[in-house]
């Protein structure tokens, strides 16, 4: 009998932290991407909700809470981050497992906005970037996926195979701002 | 020298820095212009051309004379200004272009030539003959002039990029920018207030007014105390906003720690861009010189630099100053200096009517008409009305011929200022940028008062245009005199009169253009090079354009301006990149096996952004040759593991998944049936191939298509266009699970036998037929197995979450070294295929067609798909076409190169009788013999035949055999095993 040993994208790097900002891995869990049927959107919705609790979210936007959200992940695509999805959404969403697609970075702390600052080119201010708003954006030259999950902490999904440039870049921008506060 | 009493540096705090080898000593808040100043250094520079003696001009970043290089070493920084540069406990700065030293400077020599060099001179002298240009003259030409240099290594030094977003950004933190700030700030709106100088307060604090019953310098403070205790408003000194673009977005530049002894992890500066709903300009306006002959010697400064460095820093830039203007302005030089002590040798105001002295004399109606001292400002001589000329001594002049607004911004959109005539120059042209409006000095406003309410008014119109309502302040009580100017640009007499001290252009090459005919402004600029580079015609612009007016018989008005182009000043690359040095250029992608890859000492190729190792050097094997041979056999007689993960995976689902991958594959797939892979070519819309790679039916409805690894992006977005665009009615949809699954190729004859050793399920023809795939389980993991072979070897890939991956990898290879085989990288991987005649993108270049690569009949007649019909245009198949063949050498050479080109014997190797060329190549231990993939002129009819192979790059010459691309096992019976 042969045993498979997992191993999580960002094993080795992390937790890193810097003034008042933190760098984690989250825990390994279910990712499924949800892309609705052809004129399914409402079923889908009210059995996302039935079955998970949550809405289904808008453009920019995610639903849910810690260990069971549903983020939007592009057009027509729901990322449910957390349970391992009711078969019956099947009837209405093609779905794909995704759970060992993404690294999944929780950034957090007073500065982390200023962080994000040096790598993100959108506006992330915590005005236009509410608790509840997820983007999918660049960072640095990564596609990643960046929610507001707290008042000043952020997830950000970025390619398992990019993990090492992910943290690299932002440890990078989390020591610039440090420095400066240092000032 | 310094002046008691006056200035704003802390006189509390020494600070020890060096210029050109000599130690000096500053206060804190000096920079390096005014500590050298304090310590009576006028003599800092060398000019651009003709290397003469220069001194400091002004006191901010328009300073267009006094460049200096700071720092030693990687990253020492040239062409810095030294009336930006803070001093700090250790500075080193040195002056530039110049050698041996800044004192007895070589290519001085130059300014005796001067007669012989003027503008147009390169253009008409180093003509021929023709060769000469790029070896003789060019090389000459760039050594002499030029002004710092870089280092020439690498450069440690960290920089940073930002981005930042606004209600409000005001650009200037005067009086007219701190109103703005302060009006939008007590709105509560987001506002970022950038200013160039360390210390907020524009020209308050370099001159003697009162703004609110207070010293305009203490109002400044006070103003920026304020905006710093609320939350909604960001000050950033030290940022310059080098640009307008679009859209409401700024760059700018911020000198992080340029200042700073110690960076302790600092960035040295951050380019960063600023998107703001509105903009206030509140730039400011620089001071404008006075064309006369002889006005570049070490001494002659503007007449606010010298206000600026006796108000500011406390220094005296000379002990007997002679004041020269043609506007009121230039008369609080005068008064500010005798009422700090300070001898005033004679004012001399071009305008018969100008005011009368206090406490010094006013010579009116007069003109400077040239200057004394060679190293240093020794005299400087005047003419009257009548014509007489006198001498005054003075080791100082402070000239002002009137200010320009900073309208630099407002033109990045193609703007064009206008003539404004009261103040004679140019005032911004309202909207020339949307969402921006210019304020205060910048907009021609040139009283405190004035400022003050612009500033106040433009926040308001700004705020109320977005939504935001604010309160009307209350303006303190300030100045609000009237500037008074009569025109003066220029004084004619004999000796050159500069316009451009950084181009070292006078009024005489002006005029020559003109001669010339090269009247448009925009021509004179290219002729001269008047108001190039980083000056940007900020000091001389508006005088060269006057002089031109006046040489072309027209207005200024109609002669117009050169285009003032960002950056407003000069950005680093390193700050425009920054973050993308070395390894920041791009993200490494690497796969789960990268680590142990890495611990077997295999080295790294790249595949786009995916790092794949090369070969798994053994004991004893010194030559990736002597690795890669071994690999081969390896994977031919027992098993071999090799990572392909990184090829591009695209999961596609939904009742039409089939009439999809009909549509954008050449061949048909909706009759794959469940459990079973098919090879596929997709064309472009042209008709050319654009990928190849297999795709596995998992159920009815659910397929798992593979890409190449350098298309699988290009293929990603390729589907979704098709599906978006093309055919939106398909129940259809797909993602990419490139990054899901860890894949592994296990090929070999023992391939099998290792499967059946880890997997639960028994792997046997039945199960898993040639082209079969289906579900697995490893050690109680789902994975996916699929029957395909790149090796021509029986052979599958294995598939397993890639959180496995690692595991997998090493399992495998630990159970493959038992069975007498082990990893195999792209080396390896390379040859098998050339063996087997399996195509990559080196033959899929872009240029060739289906049929080119012998698989025209794998686009089906019996349906449509993308490319079919341009893919059946003339001459996209046939005889004339260039086909893939191979070839195996049979002559006394044996080497086959990638890029050599293809002749008939016989002929002599040159383009026009250029048959085919090789796309790839490798030795085949196998064969024993190197083998080649090549395209050749009707190739398919020419197997048998001999054919010349010619290197011209590598000067080899090859005979060769042209045969079948497949070289090995061409019934495909191994494959079937």
């Amino acid at each position: 009998m042969v045993e498979l040993v997992a191993k999580s994208p960002c094993a080795g790097l992390l937790p890193l932290e810097t003034g008042a900002v933190r760098l984690s891995e989250m825990e390994m869990t279910r990712l499924t991407s949800l892309a609705p049927k052809p004129g399914q959107e409402k079923p889908l919705s009210e059995s996302l909700r039935a079955a998970h609790g949550m809405a289904w979210p808008e453009v920019n936007r995610a639903t849910g809470k810690e260990g069971a959200r549903a983020v939007w992940f592009g057009k027509g695509q729901v990322m449910l981050i957390g349970p391992e999805p009711e078969p019956q959404l099947a009837k209405h969403a093609a779905m794909t497992d995704q759970s060992d697609a993404w690294a999944m970075l929780r950034l957090e702390g007073e500065a982390a906005e200023d962080v994000l600052a040096r790598l993100v080119p959108i506006d992330l201010r915590r005005s236009a970037f509410k608790r509840g708003h997820t983007a999918r954006t660049m960072l640095g030259h990564m596609n990643v996926s960046i929610t507001r999950i707290g008042d000043a902490a952020f997830l950000v999904l970025g390619f398992r195979s990019m993990a090492g440039t992910l943290v690299h870049e932002i440890e990078t921008a989390m020591k610039g701002v440090a420095a400066r506060q240092g000032a | 020298m310094r002046v008691a009493g006056r200035g704003l540096v802390d006189r509390s705090r020494t600070v020890r820095f060096s210029f050109d080898g000599h130690h000096y000593e500053g206060f804190a808040g000096d920079t390096l212009a005014s500590a050298l100043l304090a310590n009576d250094v006028r003599f800092v520079a060398r000019s651009f051309k003709y290397h003469r003696p220069r001194g400091i001009m002004g006191a901010g970043s328009e300073e267009a004379s006094a460049l200096v290089t700071v720092g030693k070493g990687a990253g020492q920084d040239p062409n810095v200004r030294a009336t930006v540069q803070e001093i700090y406990d250790g500075l080193v700065a040195n002056p530039q272009n110049c050698w041996p030293s800044l004192d007895y400077d070589l290519l001085g020599l130059n300014d005796l030539f001067a007669p012989f060099l003027g503008a147009g001179f390169y253009y008409k002298t180093f003509m021929w003959p023709k060769a000469f240009w790029e070896r003789v003259y060019e090389p000459i030409i760039r050594r002499s002039a030029g002004i710092g240099a870089l280092s020439g290594t690498h450069n440690p030094d960290r920089y940073e990029k930002a981005f930042a977003f606004c209600d409000l950004l005001v650009i200037g933190a005067g009086p007219a920018g701190l109103m703005a700030a302060l009006t939008a700030g007590r709105a509560g709106a987001d506002v970022i207030l950038c200013d160039e100088d360390s210390l907020m307060g524009g020209r308050l604090n370099g001159e003697t007014l009162e703004v609110g019953g207070m010293a305009g310098a203490d109002w400044a403070a006070q103003a920026v105390a304020e905006l710093a205790s609320m939350d909604n408003v960001r000050l950033m000194p030290r940022t310059s906003v080098t640009g307008a673009y679009d859209q409401g977005t700024y760059g700018a530049l911020e000198r992080v720690s340029h200042h700073l002894a110690g960076r302790a992890g600092r960035p040295v500066e951050c380019f960063w861009r600023i998107v703001a709903k509105r903009a206030v300009l509140a730039a400011g306006a620089i001071e404008r010189p006075v064309a006369f002959p002889n006005n570049d010697r070490p001494g002659i400064m503007t007449a606010g630099a010298v206000r600026t460095y006796l108000n500011r820093y406390g220094v005296a830039p000379g002990q007997r100053i002679t004041v020269f203007g043609n506007n009121d302005d230039a008369h609080r030089t005068a008064r500010d200096l005798v009422a700090a002590g300070v001898h005033v040798a004679a004012v001399i105001d071009s305008r018969e009517d100008a005011p009368e002295g206090a406490g010094y004399e006013v010579i009116k109606g007069a003109v400077v008409c040239g200057s004394e001292g060679r190293k240093g400002l020794e005299a400087v001589s005047y003419r009257r009305a009548n014509g007489a000329v006198d001498k005054v001594q003075s080791d100082c002049l402070a000239m002002s011929g009137g200010w320009n607004p900073t309208v630099h911004l407002t033109c990045h959109m193609n703007g064009r200022p206008n003539w404004h005539g009261g103040i004679q120059s140019f005032v911004p042209k309202p909207g020339a940028i949307p969402g921006m409006e210019a304020v205060g000095a910048c907009n021609g406003a040139f009283s405190t008062h004035r400022a003050l309410v612009e500033g106040a008014e433009a926040a308001l119109r700004a705020l109320g245009e977005i939504g935001i309502n604010g309160e009307k302040p209350v303006v303190p009580q300030t100045e609000d005199a009237p500037y008074r100017i009569a025109p003066l640009w220029h004084v004619e007499g004999k000796g050159r009169a500069w316009l451009d001290l950084q181009n070292d252009v006078t009024v005489k090459d002006v005029r020559g253009a003109a001669q010339e005919n090269f009247r448009s402004v925009e021509h004179m600029k290219r002729y001269t090079t008047q108001g190039m580079a980083p000056d940007q015609g900020k000091n001389s612009n508006v005088a060269a354009l006057a002089v031109l007016a006046d040489a072309t018989g027209r207005g200024i008005e109609e002669t117009g301006t050169t285009t003032f182009r960002p950056p407003f000043v000069p950005v680093s690359i390193a700050a425009m990149g920054a973050g993308a040095q070395g390894k920041g250029f791009a993200p490494q992608r690497l796969t789960t096996s990268h680590a142990e890859s890495a611990r077997l000492g295999a080295p790294m190729i790249e595949a786009g952004l995916w790092y794949r190792p090369s070969y798994f050097p053994a004991a004893g094997e010194r030559t990736w040759r002597q690795s890669c041979d071994r690999e081969v056999n390896m994977v031919r007689n027992s098993v071999g593991v090799c990572d392909v993960s990184t090829l591009g995976k695209i999961d596609i689902q939904g009742r039409d998944a089939g009439r999809f991958l009909d549509f954008v594959y050449a061949n048909r797939f909706s009759t794959l049936k469940p459990g079973k892979v098919r090879y596929g070519i997709m064309l472009r819309e042209d008709g050319h191939v654009m990928d190849d790679g297999t795709t596995a039916c998992l159920a009815e409805d659910h397929f798992v298509m593979t890409t190449t690894t350098a298309a699988a992006g290009q293929v990603m977005r390729h589907l979704e266009y098709v599906h978006q665009c093309l055919c939106p009615d398909l129940d259809v949809s797909m993602i990419s699970v490139t990054e899901q699954w860890a894949q592994f190729a296990v090929a070999g004859p023992r391939s099998r036998e290792l499967l059946n050793e880890i997997v639960v399920n028994d792997v046997n023809h039945d199960s898993f037929p040639f082209m079969g795939c289906g579900a697995v389980t490893i050690g109680g993991v789902a994975g996916r197995l699929f029957r395909i072979s790149f090796s021509g070897e029986h052979a599958y890939e294995i598939a397993v979450p890639a959180r496995y991956g690692e595991s997998l990898f090493k399992l495998l290879r630990a159970r493959a070294g038992a069975l007498g085989g082990g990893a195999y990288g792209m080396e390896a991987l390379n040859v098998l295929r050339i063996e087997k005649g399996f195509i990559t993108h080196a033959e899929i270049h872009g240029r060739v067609t289906a049929d080119d690569i012998g698989m025209g009949r794998m686009v089906s007649a019996a349906k449509d798909c993308i490319g079919k019909t341009m893919s059946e245009r003339p001459g996209l198949s046939g005889e004339s076409r260039e086909q893939l063949v191979g070839l195996m050498p049979v002559g006394a050479v044996k080497q086959i190169t990638v890029g050599a080109h293809l002749f008939d014997p016989g002929a002599a190797p040159v383009r026009e009788n250029d048959q085919g060329y090789v796309t790839s190549a490798c030795f085949s231990p196998t064969l024993q013999s190197s083998l080649g993939l090549a395209f050749l002129r009707n190739g398919r009819a020419r197997h048998g035949e001999d054919i010349t192979m010619v290197d011209h790059l590598r000067g080899i010459t090859t005979r060769c055999r042209v045969c079948d691309p497949v070289f090995f096992d061409p019934e495909g019976g191994r494959v079937r095993g």
